[in-house]
């Protein structure tokens, strides 16, 4: 493998839930790539795909009904889709590691924090009983947790949502994963409680080098830790780029949109701007831009094709009419078919 | 531990007060005597036989004495079989009885889990339907037709396995099946439910983040969550079990407590009532507290014990 070949590609990816309304097009072809040692945020509204596609990297999907329908997602090279459970069993909690948006209900209430932190550990690397404590111990005075040898042996119930939280982190990292894909890490905790979590992202991965994938609709935590930020619409990704381009110069009217739907301190006595409308129904989604019925500067082309990628930046995309010369041509095309 | 449990004990010994006050009561509110059949029609050795009982006292007075004699887990003598005391009936009566429980709640845990665990992991699926299939039957035939159906067909038609007594373990089959059905059915779809309910919860999606086999999700991770309901309705199933021997052990001519218990009340042998009745709600008020006890290991959110003054 390159060594500047990306940790992990996502290629086109599509995924579908049948119900018994119809079928749900959750996610339809996104791509993107992260690299190794970088955080990719992916945000958006709910609904809009981002915990189906993290759910679809670790094939976590439950088929029935979810299914996986088009498209690759390499890691390392190795294309996920194709691998057999098995395979992948082997690939989860050892190379890529997942935490999960409620440490009040990630941790299995029944059984002790030493033996949910030790077993991925004992299953992979079939290490001993002591060997693994050792482990647990250690990983657990580095997501912070004080008296790790008493706390292993406590119950779920006996720890705050904080510590909690640090357990789940804890229990992502103790194979020492390459990729972290953390599903709204911070979303259930308090505030004070979420900075403290997010410089604990950072601190791991200054330590480790782990490469981690953040979904979130918080784009206060985006702004703290990112590297790069995904934008994600009814399924698609909209817009790409640095942490500074999404921040500084969106360019997407949704991204504007959800910028601007922020609450800020600084401008007091601004009124909070909401996009009107809801997202489209992902039983039918619409042909062309998927944010066209709420975008303030919708055009003809907008209804009818999906718009291409655009590079506005080297490191900077974007699916918008808007950003295309092509727009005007392509819909003299149109009409003339 | 050590104060809940001697709270608790308290509490059953008030339980079972209750339980022999009500049943004497009740026992010496139904007309007749033991002495009313026609052999004793003799007045005079009808008072002699019940001044050797001490029936010709106050109701008050026999129920401090049988009281008293409970106190020193003396059941009295046996009116109706004048050479047994209540305490041999049990003897012989109860190791039998119990085993046939046992094995019966054994058999019906065992299958019901199984049967529900496969029900919820191929939920809707073919597996699913047959194993609801069995256990709505189960639920809806009575044991007495399922225990006759049985012998018909197993014993009498195809001569499989014995038709009934009690001499050896291939005499245990049809009863067991006959007694168990009912509660395996009732415990498969309640694992069933609690299962698929369970299978959705975070730590389950944890649990496969992990790459656990799904083995060790299904047995260490969902089934200790899952069997919480299970162990509840533990207890009601156990006054169930207990009671259906009594009809079962009549069909099968099982020579258990069922047989005592029922004769007793037709014969007005009065020791024999309390003694029974006495016998199995202190079983049946132990095996609850045991219940209790079980709560707590499994779910270690559940504490048995409270903290002081409360």
């Amino acid at each position: 493998m390159n060594k500047d070949e990306p940790i992990l590609k996502v290629n086109n990816l599509h995924v579908t839930f049948s119900t018994y309304g119809g079928t749900v097009q959750a996610v339809r072809g996104v791509d993107f790539h992260l690299n190794k040692g970088e955080t990719l945020a992916i945000v958006g509204e709910s609904g809009c795909g981002k915990s189906v596609t993290s759910n679809a990297i670790m094939r976590l999907i439950p088929d029935p009904p979810g299914k996986i329908t088009a498209g690759n997602i390499y890691f390392k090279g190795v294309d996920l889709t194709k691998l057999s459970e098995k395979k992948m069993r082997a690939i989860r909690g050892v190379d890529i590691s997942m935490i999960f948006q409620d440490p009040m209900t990630a941790l299995n209430p029944t059984l002790t924090i030493g033996t949910q932190l030790t077993e991925g550990l004992r299953q992979h690397q079939k290490v001993s009983k002591e060997k693994a404590i050792e482990k647990a111990i250690d990983i657990m005075e580095v997501v912070g947790i004080p008296n790790p040898k008493e706390r292993l042996k406590q119950y779920p119930h006996q720890f705050s949502g904080g510590m909690r939280q640090r357990i789940v982190i804890a229990m992502a990292l103790i194979c020492e994963p390459e990729l972290l894909i953390a599903d709204e890490p911070t979303t259930a905790l308090d505030v004070t409680i979420q900075a403290q979590i997010l410089e604990l992202f950072e601190t791991i991965q200054k330590a480790t080098g782990v490469s981690i994938i953040l979904i979130t609709h918080d784009l206060g935590v985006v702004a703290k830790i990112a590297d790069r930020i995904a934008v994600m619409y009814a399924g698609k990704i909209i817009e790409t780029g640095n942490n500074r381009d999404i921040f500084y110069q969106p360019q997407h009217p949704y991204t504007k949109g959800l910028l601007n739907s922020v609450p800020r301190l600084d401008l007091a006595g601004e009124k909070l701007e909401p996009i009107e409308g809801t997202p489209p129904d992902l039983f039918s989604p619409p042909k062309g831009c998927p944010f066209a019925a709420r975008c303030p500067y919708v055009m003809e082309v907008c209804n009818k094709v999906f718009p291409v990628q655009t590079e506005y930046t080297d490191s900077h995309h974007v699916n918008c009419w808007l950003q295309d010369e092509r727009a005007k041509s392509l819909l003299a095309t149109i009409a003339n078919e | 531990m050590l104060r809940y449990t001697l709270k608790r004990l308290l509490v059953m010994l008030i339980t079972l007060w209750i339980i022999i006050t009500l049943t004497f009561v009740l026992m010496v509110s139904i007309p007749g005597s033991p002495f009313n059949s026609e052999q004793s029609s003799n007045e005079t050795v009808q008072a002699n036989l019940e001044k050797h009982y001490n029936l010709d006292k106050p109701y008050v007075v026999q129920y401090l004495l049988y009281i008293k004699s409970l106190a020193t887990f003396d059941f009295g003598p046996s009116i109706s079989q004048p050479n047994q005391t209540v305490n041999d009936l049990l003897g012989r009566g109860f190791p039998i009885s119990f085993e046939l429980g046992i094995v019966t709640i054994i058999v019906a845990v065992i299958s019901g889990i199984i049967l529900g665990i496969l029900a919820a992991l191929r939920h809707n699926g073919i597996i699913d339907y047959i194993a609801m299939g069995i256990a709505v039957l189960g639920i809806s035939i009575p044991n007495f037709i399922l225990a006759t159906l049985l012998i018909q067909k197993l014993a009498v038609d195809w001569e499989l396995l014995p038709v009934a007594t009690w001499a050896g373990p291939e005499y245990m089959v049809l009863p067991v099946i006959a007694l168990a059905t009912g509660p395996m059915a009732i415990i498969a779809r309640l694992t069933r439910s609690t299962m698929l309910d369970v299978l959705t919860q975070d730590y389950i999606k944890m649990a496969r983040a992990k790459g656990l086999s799904p083995w060790k999700i299904i047995f260490k991770h969902a089934l200790r969550n899952a069997l919480m309901p299970v162990v509840t309705i533990m207890g009601t199933l156990l006054a169930g079990i207990l009671t259906g021997t009594f009809v079962i052990e009549k069909i099968f001519a099982i020579p258990g407590m069922g047989k005592y218990f029922v004769e007793s009340i037709n014969h007005r042998d009065y020791p024999v009532i309390m003694g029974t009745t006495v016998f199995y709600s202190a079983f049946l008020i132990i095996m609850l507290f045991l219940v209790d006890i079980v709560y707590g290991l499994l779910d270690p959110r559940i504490k048995v014990h409270q903290k002081d003054g409360e």
